[in-house]
């Protein structure tokens, strides 16, 4: 299947917490990381999900190869996937270092608070200064001697409630700062966030809260002329029953007689309070498909292109990452 | 009362801890995504309906929520919610927090209507109160410092909801990182051209401000010191206010709960909630595990589940004829395999919290099964309300 964003080199992954995020952004980089490509996952977060899930050292301000692409369709060997944390604090003198060669203005800087000012207390500068060292990545090109060239760049980024003032800061700096190197830096990562090489995914779970959070990012992005890319939809329940079994369970319609015989057909002696257990789990279930069902439709109602990701019941490893990296492919998302 | 075996948390009483009427603040925090607005809206409630007058304080709750209690509206004031059972004599009101205007309220306190206007209309100010990160979780702070302050005889009980941060205790550093930034020497610093003696431009700070203005341009760096020069009289206000709130944190009537949701993600950030909340002595009452699975009636292993719905599936397959009498056969394999996922999941977070115990071993824990449905009305934070305070060896059974 041809992937959907093909013309995309920076894929941001947002979220609301708990719906699995970082994990569908580890698992977009290793299936962007195809046979003979190289992706960059970042996360600016500071808490260090890359280096758990994929099970290493915790990650430095410094680009890591970190695991093996998703093998080819043809068993070709995988591309390479790269991480990078950033934190603001080392991407400001990163900054600086590179832009201003302020030699010891730096370390004067860090001497006065000045670091400390500008990475937690000035307004959005954190921010800028993040997505200012995505920006890097993403431009570089052969020019930049001894980096290496990425494919593509996936950001593990804040939560859809604070995505669009994220993305968005850079413009809302550039308004404070009206001349000046600062708002050269951030009308040039704004320019990128804006264009067409750029997607922005949500991931949601099929309940209200992050459906309703969803659809209140995505207007959010619009708002900041941010370019929407796809929906997936994470931890998806196995369709265990068929339509017939759930609308029995849900009139409470159960044969229990039969249900009964056959367990014991199967070896199982069934007393009252097993069938009890057992048709109460299935309400439990039917209710929770009907409300993921109605929550399906508000996702499908986006008009976006959508991807669905199993739940994994046994957690998430490099393993399980390929696992959902190979569905995301399979589903076009890479 | 016995000690628990290892990996065995001591219960959680949350309805002895809402009739405690010493018990005048309850903080939720936790991770986001654990259903911690929920839990905050349903102590409320209950407190409120076993006869505390009530208020809670919600940061972000869903809008049907905020709807059936009818605060959708950000006004920044209590409202008095309505359908809650007064039988007992209490009352529950609830708001939700805006975070810039609180900024804007705790500047117009402090300042005279002049400087007030000549801060907030301030670019600097403005980006400041609605971007800094932490201010919102420094606000929340603040609103309930406010309440507290203000409502000496209206409310016996604030419950607060905390902020999803990135890191997830910012509401505790907000105050103290507010501080040091204010005494910091990178303020003295910006004070100086604003009050002018040239002498004391060291060589160091020449080179700082040059670097600042080659960064920043001068008109940002203008914009800031001219904030922090009109600022600079409230600094004293400000910090009094966030040390004051801080101390009340940890007063003898706070209650810290942490909400968690029996995942690994989620019940690792609560170790490290509870953690850093010792380590600033902050009262912690004690852990609640959201969502919980409950483990099915009928006393059926998973593995024997699961082995009885394949042998179902493979009989289905070659049409065995001890199954010609029947329809239910997909139906029967489909509840053996769902019966046994649950079993598994509840085994699952079982082994979770046994962890968590044995690490935590002081921390009691409340454990709330997982409805069905969202909650987004008080019939739903009454359910919610009924489990939290039902903790007994009953629910603990049945949650593994």
């Amino acid at each position: 299947m041809p992937p959907d964003f093909p013309g995309v080199r920076l894929h941001v992954v947002t979220g609301k917490g708990g719906t699995g995020k970082s994990t569908v952004a580890a698992a977009l980089a290793l299936a962007l990381a195809g046979p003979g490509k190289n992706v960059l996952l970042c996360e600016v977060e500071g808490r260090q999900g890359i280096a758990r899930m994929f099970d290493v050292d915790p990650l430095p301000y410094a680009e890591r190869r970190l695991a093996t692409g998703l093998v080819g369709e043809h068993g070709e060997r995988g591309g390479v996937v790269h991480a990078l944390h950033i934190d603001p604090e080392s991407a400001l003198l990163e900054y600086l270092s590179m832009y201003y060669k302020l030699g010891p203005a730096g370390r004067a800087l860090d001497r006065f608070g000045v670091i400390e000012f500008a990475t937690t207390i000035a307004p959005g500068v954190r921010d800028v200064l993040l997505t200012g060292k995505v920006y890097e990545a993403v431009k570089r090109n052969a020019r930049n001697r001894g980096a290496i060239e990425y494919d593509a760049v996936v950001l593990d980024a804040p939560p859809t409630g604070r995505i669009a003032q994220f993305l968005g800061v850079t413009s809302e700096l550039a308004g404070l700062a009206k001349v000046g190197p600062i708002k050269t830096q951030s009308d040039n990562v704004t320019r990128l966030l804006r264009s067409d090489r750029t997607a922005v995914h949500l991931v949601t779970v099929l309940e209200e809260m992050p459906v309703q959070e969803t659809v209140d990012g995505i207007a959010d992005l619009r708002a900041h002329d941010l370019p929407v890319g796809g929906v997936v939809v994470n931890m998806v329940r196995p369709q265990v029953l068929d339509q017939k079994s759930l609308t029995e369970v849900r009139k409470d319609e159960v044969d229990r007689a039969a249900i009964a015989a056959d367990l014991k057909h199967a070896g199982l002696e069934a007393d009252e309070l097993l069938l009890d257990g057992l048709v109460a789990e299935a309400r439990d279930h039917a209710e929770r498909q009907a409300l993921e069902d109605a929550q399906r439709k508000v996702v499908a109602g986006l008009g976006l292109p959508t991807y669905e990701l199993p739940r994994l019941a046994d957690g998430i490893d490099s393993g399980a990452l390929h696992e959902l990296a190979a569905l995301l492919r399979d589903q076009g998302l890479a | 009362m016995t000690r628990p075996a290892p990996g065995q948390a001591p219960l959680l009483d949350v309805d002895a801890l809402l009739d405690d009427r010493s018990v005048q603040i309850v903080v939720c925090c936790g991770s986001g995504g654990v259903g911690k607005t929920t839990v905050s809206a349903a102590l409320a409630l209950r407190a409120a309906e076993r006869g505390r007058h009530a208020v809670v304080l919600t940061i972000d709750p869903a809008r049907r929520l905020a709807q059936s209690m009818g605060i959708e509206q950000l006004d920044n004031t209590p409202r008095p919610v309505a359908g809650v059972d007064a039988t007992n004599g209490g009352s529950l009101d609830a708001m939700m927090l805006d975070m810039k205007r609180t900024f804007d309220e705790v500047v117009e306190s402090q300042a005279s209507p002049e400087k007030a206007r000549q801060i907030l209309d301030n670019p600097f100010y403005q980006a400041l109160s609605s971007s800094f990160a932490g201010t919102q979780e420094y606000m929340a702070m603040e609103k309930l410092g406010q309440i507290y302050r203000d409502s000496q005889g209206t409310y016996d009980l604030i419950v607060v909801d905390t902020p999803p941060s990135r890191s997830a205790l910012d509401f505790l550093d907000a105050p103290e990182r507010l501080s040091s930034f204010l005494d910091g020497r990178f303020i003295r610093l910006l004070l100086v051209p604003a009050r002018g003696p040239a002498r004391f431009m060291t060589a160091g700070l020449g080179i700082v401000t040059g670097a600042l203005t080659k960064v920043l341009g001068a008109q940002v760096l203008r914009d800031v010191q001219t904030f922090v020069a009109a600022f600079d009289t409230l600094f004293g206000g400000f910090r009094q206010r966030a040390q004051q709130t801080f101390r009340l944190l940890q007063a003898d009537g706070t209650a810290f709960l942490v909400v968690a949701a029996p995942e690994p993600d989620a019940m690792r950030e609560a170790a490290y909630f509870v953690e850093r909340l010792s380590d600033d002595a902050m009262p912690l009452a004690g852990l609640v595990v959201n969502r919980a699975g409950q483990r099915p009636l009928g006393g059926v292993t998973p593995e024997e589940a699961s082995s009885a719905a394949a042998k179902l599936v493979k009989s289905l397959g070659r049409e065995d004829p001890g199954m010609t009498d029947s329809t239910q056969g997909p139906l029967a394999a489909g509840l053996l395999r769902l019966y046994a996922d649950r079993s598994r999941q509840v085994a699952r977070e079982a082994v979770l919290r046994s962890r968590f115990a044995a690490a935590h071993p002081q921390v009691p824990t409340a454990v709330v099964p997982a409805l069905a449905g969202d909650v987004h009305d008080l019939d739903g934070l009454r359910r919610v309300g009924v489990l939290l305070g039902g903790q007994d060896e009953d629910t603990r059974r049945e949650t593994g």
